[in-house]
């Protein structure tokens, strides 16, 4: 799960300030000593990690917070606070050219997975009913340009090509041209990963700017990159001025530092996160909800998008209602399994939730494997049995058992679960109706 | 060296017949020249005649021992310019040794990711070494320093060479996406070669696109065969076959591309651990090298990545990518203290020569000198 180390080092060290009374100045000293250390291990670069530590303390020890009720919370708020201020507020979007086509260069290191995002980001243009081109600008690794081809294939988008024996220079201007006669609207540049003090490949890249003359210039980077994404950030930003960055391999357990000092450093927004090696799964970073997921507030507002991209609207208001009326059955159980899988892995799914913090996840590893395991045992299950699990006694466990290859014991877990599961669906009822009530998605979070 | 590049260029130049792609190629020579950094003059070529051409160039130009090194020192210039410059000046602002001496060092190691942890047992040990050996002049701990590196991350009885004797060998390549496996294999086998080995290579990533073809122009650069299925085969078919194909052709050394994968996807990691079974199983009489590639530019998550590769199979060395640009690879230090898996190759450029030994000696000492 995303920063997942990093949230659960945060809750551990701010947990020690909540419910306390008074705090005094050593104990919120102790507190920062925590935070200082959980952000350099996530990588934060550590200039970063210092001017944050100091705003943060200078703002706790003020006295708003030590008169106030629940000094731990102020704390805990703050914190939120700053940490949302160091991503930058609010979702940068793509910014399009007033007059069609709009450029976008992608830069960034060898690895950082430019062709990759450069494909699945004509995969979101494309959703939002634009004619992306991609241009394979990448003459100098092996299989670059045959790479993105595939992947435009995949995604259905065109690639502009000229083999690797020409100018990437002139490759742009030639793919600006294309683009303009064929109608395509946004254009993608896909180029050559380089090194940021590879003096000749940065000037090359910098021709290519002055060429095409980008709407949009995005730095892909690695999010597992350590103290040293500030300086290839700065370097990429000098000489091309980037308009954002998309950082990827998100997806992976690093703790994400590198998203958390770019925007402090480069004053540049994140504007997408790769989530997975499938070309869809590039998402847009909203940086407030991401400082809620890190001091594990959960995210109900990624979560509600993605259930409402990918839920089938209807049967979801089916579903709602046999869980009011508590009539849910393996069938719609089922059904959900298929839905869920469409949202994405489970474990990224919880972690949205407000309440499940990392660390109850940890250890718990619902593969998709399970599911399909799942999946067997009720359509090993006969329509009524479905219906009224009730029934199922030990020889018809045998049965289902023998039909889905698995054991009674997998039955009957699976039989437990769908109990609990039915009672976890009455609390979540019961928890929209509050919510409905306040209005807001004002969790008690702590 | 150079002599070689210079003569592949204009050979290129008349394949290319570009006015303009000379100018360029020529002037990239020149930079080339004072960097000390040899790219994309292999990575333009294509035809296999030039190739081998090119090849029997290098053969002929047999001793070369000092530039390897120089490109090693070369390569490592950067990191050792920024850090040592930093500890330098550290050291010159203070006259004599105090705490908060410590803390910038502190802050120095801290920034080239090194890690909280290891730096603290660094910086610990420095103060104590300073206390005992009573240490006053800010210089002398400089020395110090690098000692107490050197002394982390020395082990008895590691192996900071390639685990490929007897032939015939298998060396297994896994690591997260991006790293530089697959150029990693493309040196590793030109290197191989050129001491004298009969080198195989099975395409084991049949996830990523293109990456078949990406390992096939290694191999043709190398001139190393190929052993393929199409995208999107099972994996452990294709290193099976590898296997078969290199017993049979009686090879020395077998090197296993697998596909780019986070460690944090049981998955993927299953395959992996079913891949290496294979290995196992099938080729239980060859040396076994598993080597995880590790990007330099990578921070604290590094461990992880050794970990829990490790866990599934069984790591036995590390090569380091990347190590020309202004990453320390700082995290390599606590890796081999605590996780005493020995890093055996570093990769300093995009060149097929680019591939160099790890010593830790040198290492250390570009770093802090």
């Amino acid at each position: 799960m995303v920063f997942e180390s990093l949230s659960e080092k945060l809750q551990n060290a701010l947990s020690k300030l909540r419910g306390k009374g008074k705090l005094s100045e050593k104990d919120v000293d102790m507190a920062m000593r925590e935070v200082r250390l959980a952000l350099l291990e996530a990588d934060v670069n550590f200039k970063v990690v210092k001017d944050f530590v100091k705003n943060v303390k200078e703002r706790a020890i003020g006295s708003e917070v030590m008169e106030s009720l629940t000094p731990g919370q102020q704390v805990i708020k703050i914190v939120n606070e700053e940490l949302t201020k160091l991503m930058g507020e609010k979702e940068a979007k793509i910014n399009f050219s007033p007059s069609p086509p709009t450029v976008i260069l992608m830069c960034g290191l060898q690895g950082a997975g430019k062709t990759t995002t450069s494909g699945k980001l004509a995969f979101n243009l494309k959703k939002q009913n634009k004619r992306p081109l991609l241009v394979a600008c990448d003459i100098y690794r092996p299989a670059a340009i045959k790479q993105l081809e595939v992947v435009g294939e995949k995604v259905d988008v065109p690639v502009f090509t000229m083999g690797n024996k020409v100018n990437p220079v002139d490759i742009a201007k030639a793919a600006l041209e294309h683009g303009k006669k064929h109608g395509n609207d946004v254009i993608i540049i896909d180029t050559a990963g380089r090194l940021h003090i590879d003096e000749e490949l940065m000037e090359e890249i910098e021709n290519i700017h002055s060429a095409v003359n980008p709407q949009e210039v995005l730095l892909v980077l690695d999010a597992m990159t350590g103290q040293d994404a500030v300086n290839v950030a700065e370097a990429f930003n000098e000489r091309l001025g980037i308009t954002g960055v998309i950082l990827t391999k998100l997806d992976g357990d690093a703790r994400g530092g590198a998203a958390l000092s770019l925007r402090a450093v480069t004053q540049k927004p994140i504007k997408f996160v790769g989530m997975g090696e499938k070309l869809d799964q590039l998402e847009p970073f909203h940086p407030d909800r991401m400082a809620s997921r890190i001091l594990g507030m959960g995210d109900v507002l990624s979560l509600i998008e993605k259930a409402q991209a990918n839920i089938d609207a209807k049967k979801a208001l089916e579903l709602e209602k046999k869980i009011r009326t508590q009539q849910f059955t393996f069938d719609d159980f089922l059904d959900q399994l298929e839905q869920m899988k469409s949202l994405g892995p489970l474990d990224q799914i919880l972690g949205m939730l407000p309440g499940i913090n990392s660390k109850a996840l940890k250890g718990l590893d619902v593969s998709e494997k399970d599911i399909i395991k799942i999946q067997a045992i009720i359509q090993s299950m006969t329509k009524k049995e479905r219906e009224n699990p009730d029934i199922i006694d030990s020889s018809r466990r045998k049965r289902i058992a023998r039909g889905s290859g698995t054991t009674v014991q997998d039955v009957n877990k699976l039989l437990k679960q769908f109990k609990e599961t039915k009672k976890m669906m009455k609390k979540f009822t019961d928890m929209e109706k509050t919510l409905k009530k306040r209005g807001k998605f004002g969790f008690p979070f702590f | 060296m150079f002599k070689w590049f210079k003569k592949k260029d204009k050979k290129k130049d008349e394949i290319f017949d570009k006015e303009e792609l000379i100018e360029e190629k020529d002037e990239a020579e020149t930079q080339e020249v004072e960097d000390d950094e040899i790219d994309e003059n292999i990575n333009v070529e294509s035809t296999v005649n030039e190739l081998e051409e090119g090849k029997e160039e290098v053969e002929d130009k047999a001793p070369k021992k000092i530039s390897l090194f120089e490109k090693l020192m070369g390569g490592l210039t950067k990191t050792r310019k920024d850090i040592s410059s930093k500890i330098d000046n550290i050291l010159k602002s203070y006259k004599k040794v105090d705490e908060e001496l410590f803390d910038d060092l502190e802050e120095v190691l801290v920034t080239a990711d090194v890690g909280v942890n290891t730096t603290m047992t660094l910086i610990d040990n420095l103060r104590e070494r300073v206390k005992e050996e009573k240490v006053s002049e800010p210089k002398e701990v400089k020395e110090l320093l690098k000692d107490e590196i050197k002394k982390l991350m020395t082990e008895e009885n590691m192996d900071y060479k390639l685990n490929i004797e007897p032939s015939p060998a298998i060396i297994l390549v896994v690591g997260v996406n991006g790293v530089g496996k697959t150029t990693t294999i493309g040196k590793l086998a030109y290197r191989l070669k050129r001491e004298g080995k009969k080198v195989l290579i099975a395409a084991g990533d049949t996830f990523r696109a293109a990456a078949i073809e990406q390992l096939e122009e290694w191999g043709n650069r190398a001139g190393v065969d190929v052993i393929s299925h199409s995208e999107g085969a099972d994996p452990a078919a294709v290193i099976f076959d590898g296997i078969q194909a290199a017993k049979a052709r009686k090879v020395d050394v077998l090197i296993c591309d697998t596909a780019g994968r986070l460690h944090n996807k049981s998955n993927l990691m299953n395959e992996l651990n079913k891949i290496f079974r294979i290995t196992e199983r099938e080729f239980n009489e060859a040396t076994k090298e598993v080597l995880l590639v590790l990007d330099a530019t990578t921070g604290q998550n590094a461990m992880n990545q050794a970990k829990v590769f490790n866990e599934v199979a069984n790591i036995t060395g590390i090569a380091l990518t990347k190590l020309d640009g202004t990453a320390k690879g700082g995290v390599i230090i606590a890796l081999q203290s605590e996780l005493k898996i020995p890093v055996k190759l570093v990769g300093v450029g995009e060149g097929i020569e680019d591939l160099q030994p790890f010593i830790v000696e040198d290492f250390v000492k570009a770093i802090i000198d």
